[in-house]
């Protein structure tokens, strides 16, 4: 099976947010795979694998629409295992998840994937909207918000448990179809593909995605890059979004610790009025 | 001048208090284009809840079919899209709940419409603010195509009061329904007689530090002596203490209620993304130097062994005395 995995960079979660004129200032900024598009990779390898063997039962494509840079970005997921790569040449401000979703659409019908798998959202932006958007398109169905996944043994369907505000929701997609991937589909045992044995473990604990080998480093430095333009794809490109200032919240008012519980629970009364 | 088409979730022949907070957004909207709220009820239940509907919005349009029992986006994104059409919608919005935040994407494809996600605030026109990078800050974004979807923070706007007259509801046909090859197989819900996490007023959560599910009971004891909703961290949900739907977080729910309080939470930014809008915050660590300390009004250094006992005999105490 043929698994496409559009991937996004984003400037690194842990470092501190800091504005300059009125927007994010990126001058400087690390980049790194976002989180969830991390975990995607992981799971489109962990759906065409034999985790016990190590044998291959289908490729994966990531693509990236982004500068010159963000080639980074995609040798990491090549190094983690995918098959090849291509860069859509783009810059993130030009971007928004409207165009997104029709340049990848034309990805998918030159690629024609079984599956596309993505993170539920990119954690600068947090829109959560481009999986979403590109299924409608498409006229595919989606299982977004991912927790587990199953391949059906016909790889003709997949099976999703989706954490939604009423607990655990089971959806089966027809493929092909548009996937995509929460946090805990990270964990050990949430993807199966009745291939790996289904007693299969990956890694312990919580699990997360694999780290690239030295191997899968030096391998990645080989794989096939193709560098494409946005013009390439013939679609207007014009963002329906547009920014037009970044505020920083107001910061909590520095709070206090109090000695003991009926201290606490006196002030919830008296001064929170909380109780 | 446009109207504004409201997708809102209902339960039981009543709207759900989320879609009450959608209904508040549709009419500050409705006012800032000169239109009107139209409420959409879509699935099995919906004529029934119509009339429950009419006392928040002008118009209700209720689509009631055997096929549409439960939600799929597959099948309510065309209804929605096509109803849009038909209603001169300038903005269609849902609350930005699971199903909210699944469905109107998918809408804004079918529509050609940008969108704007999760929003905080209406600026006026199609112009909103909205939390980025996981509420580290926040974005003001102007949305120029002439449909524009939007999920609204529950927690953000209040829940909309009724009108104070009945509005008009009728029903529109299902069309052909397609569910393209998706399907729901089973739901497994945790069935609670404790108010919803995302509008219950006080939130008691618990952490890692808990270790096990056992010990969470007697946080629940709290939370039922309080009438509260009970919340959890990731790293306790993770690691399978709690169900997952307990989750407060960037990636779990998030909350806004009078009262939070966060036990033997250590405070991740992922956390404290999803309950920092709190009014008060509770923190009770046996930890000085945990990062939860530098958000809660009140903060109590001590283990949840010793604090959870105490917490819940000085309430009895207050309670006793009103």
């Amino acid at each position: 099976m043929k698994i496409l995995v559009p991937i996004k960079r984003v400037p690194d979660p842990e470092l501190k947010v800091k504005l300059k004129d009125g927007a994010i200032d990126l001058a400087g900024a690390s980049w790194v795979v976002n989180t969830f598009d991390e975990y995607a990779v992981e799971t489109a390898l962990r759906l065409r694998e034999n985790a016990e063997s190590g044998e291959s039962h289908g490729e994966v494509v990531v693509v990236t629409i982004g500068p010159d840079d963000a080639g980074q970005q995609l040798r990491s997921a090549l190094a983690m295992g995918a098959d090849r790569a291509i860069r859509i040449d783009g810059e993130d401000k030009a971007l928004d998840s409207r165009v997104v979703a029709a340049v990848l659409a034309k990805v998918i019908e030159a690629e024609k994937p079984d599956l596309v798998v993505m993170g539920k959202q990119a954690v600068d932006g947090d829109a959560n909207q481009v999986g979403q958007m590109l299924a409608g398109k498409l006229g595919w169905p989606q299982a977004t918000f991912a927790a587990t996944v199953e391949l059906a043994a016909d790889k003709a369907s997949l099976t999703v448990g989706r954490e939604v505000d009423a607990g655990v929701e089971y959806k089966t997609i027809a493929l092909p179809g548009v996937l995509t991937v929460d946090l805990r589909v990270v964990a050990p045992t949430s993807v199966k593909n009745n291939i790996t044995p289904a007693s299969h473990s990956y890694g312990t604990g919580e699990g997360g995605p694999r780290y690239a080998s030295l191997k899968g480093i030096m391998a990645a430095k080989k794989k096939p890059m193709e560098q494409k333009s946005i013009g390439d794809y013939g679609v207007d490109v014009t963002p329906a979004t547009r920014e037009l200032g970044v505020t920083l919240p107001a910061a909590r008012a520095a709070g206090q610790k109090v000695a003991d519980i009926p201290t606490l629970v006196k002030k919830l009364v008296d001064e929170a009025k909380a109780l | 001048m446009g109207n504004i088409l409201a997708f809102c979730e209902f339960d039981g022949g009543a709207l759900r208090a989320s879609a009450l907070s959608n209904l508040s957004f549709a009419r500050q909207a409705a006012s800032a284009h000169g239109g009107e709220v139209i409420a959409l009820l879509i699935g099995v239940g919906a004529a029934a809840a119509g009339p429950a509907a009419a006392a928040y919005a002008a118009k209700v349009v209720t689509v009631e079919h055997g096929d549409l029992g439960h939600y799929l986006a597959e099948t309510y994104a065309p209804i929605v899209a096509r109803l849009a059409g038909e209603h001169g919608a300038a903005i269609v919005c849902a609350t930005a709940t699971s199903v909210g935040k699944d469905l109107l994407p998918r809408v804004a494809a079918l529509l050609d419409a940008g969108m704007a996600s999760d929003i905080s605030k209406l600026e006026g026109g199609n112009r909103f603010t909205r939390p980025i990078l996981a509420g580290n800050a926040y974005s003001t974004v102007e949305v120029s195509t002439p449909v524009v979807c939007v999920t609204v923070r529950q927690s953000e706007f209040a829940p909309a009061e009724p009108t104070g007259s009945t509005g008009s509801v009728s029903s529109a046909d299902a069309g052909a329904i397609d569910a393209k090859g998706a399907r729901i197989d089973r739901v497994d819900s945790q069935k609670s007689d404790r108010p919803e996490l995302t509008s219950a007023k006080v939130v008691v959560a618990g952490g890692r530090g808990m270790g096990n599910g056992e010990n969470f009971k007697q946080l629940e004891a709290l939370a039922d002596l309080l009438g509260a909703a009970m919340g959890a961290s990731r790293a306790a949900t993770d690691a399978g203490m709690v169900p997952a739907d307990w989750q407060v977080g960037q990636t779990g729910k998030i909350v806004a209620p009078n009262l939070y309080f966060a036990v033997a939470i250590s405070g991740a930014i992922q956390h404290l993304a999803g309950m920092k809008g709190s009014k008060t915050i509770v923190a009770i660590n046996k930890d000085p130097e945990a990062p939860i300390f530098q958000v809660a009004d009140y903060g109590v250094v001590t283990t949840w062994e010793k604090a959870v006992p105490e917490l819940i005999e000085e309430i009895k105490k207050v309670k006793a005395t009103r």
